[in-house]
């Protein structure tokens, strides 16, 4: 298992070569990039930023659950931080198991559970300005107080 | 007693230097603290009401009783996308 929060390009190339072993049948990879707008507007870059500790002790947690929820053998989830351009991985996910099944759950699970409930952040700068986007809600059992 | 408080994202942009120990009054809840930051009106009160707490790095819930020395962090939603 390897969990990671790093400023520096993902090298999901070698991510993806790493994690395969003779009992793997299936690999699922997901590769988060930068998209180049949001509801048509033009995008110049992203910059991400973590509550680095609790980040990275719910990411951990989150690759435990899928290996344990799943059954998958193995699963790798780095998240970059700082400014990332068009095109870039902001997020990398690599799953391993022995069938494809569970490793599709797995990685789908993964990656929508970290984007509503691990604390990272991005504003974007757009052309014309810049916004913190708007984050998911959080779910009922870790929502705040609502008056 | 006194907890640190830490902000993130908007809310640091917002009030960088709520992001400091903070002098509360023994037994403060963490319910206590936001309708606390509520009055205070310093931080956005739609995102506040959207946000979470997590104590000691770890989401907390309203009726947890804060600890002096206790790290508090108030979490705006997490950045996703929906699709």
């Amino acid at each position: 298992m390897k969990v990671a929060l790093q400023r520096e390009p993902i090298d999901t190339a070698a991510l993806h070569a790493e994690i395969k072993a003779g009992s793997d049948g299936a690999i699922c990879v997901f590769d988060g990039i930068v998209r180049d707008n949001t509801r048509g507007r033009r995008t110049l870059h992203l910059d991400y930023e973590a509550y680095e500790e609790m980040a990275l002790t719910q990411m951990r947690d989150l690759a435990e659950q899928a290996i344990a929820r799943f059954g998958v053998r193995d699963v790798v989830l780095v998240h970059r931080l700082g400014r990332l351009l068009v095109g870039e991985t902001s997020v990398f996910i690599v799953v391993a198991s022995a069938h494809r099944g569970a490793a599709f759950d797995a990685c789908r699970w993964v990656i929508d559970t970290l984007k509503k409930t691990v604390p990272i952040w991005k504003k974007e700068q757009f052309a014309d300005g810049a916004v913190w986007a708007d984050g998911e809600p959080f779910p009922d059992d870790i929502a705040g107080v609502r008056p | 007693m006194r907890v640190r408080m830490r902000l993130f994202g908007p809310f640091k942009e917002i009030a960088p230097s709520a992001d400091e120990w903070r002098e509360l009054r023994e037994g403060e809840t963490v319910a206590g603290l936001l309708a606390l930051l509520h009055r205070e009106a310093v931080l956005p009160e739609k995102l506040l009401l959207a946000s979470a707490v997590a104590v000691n790095q770890e989401y907390a819930q309203p009726s947890r009783t804060l600890l002096d020395g206790d790290e508090v962090a108030i979490l705006p939603p997490v950045s996703g996308g929906r699709r």
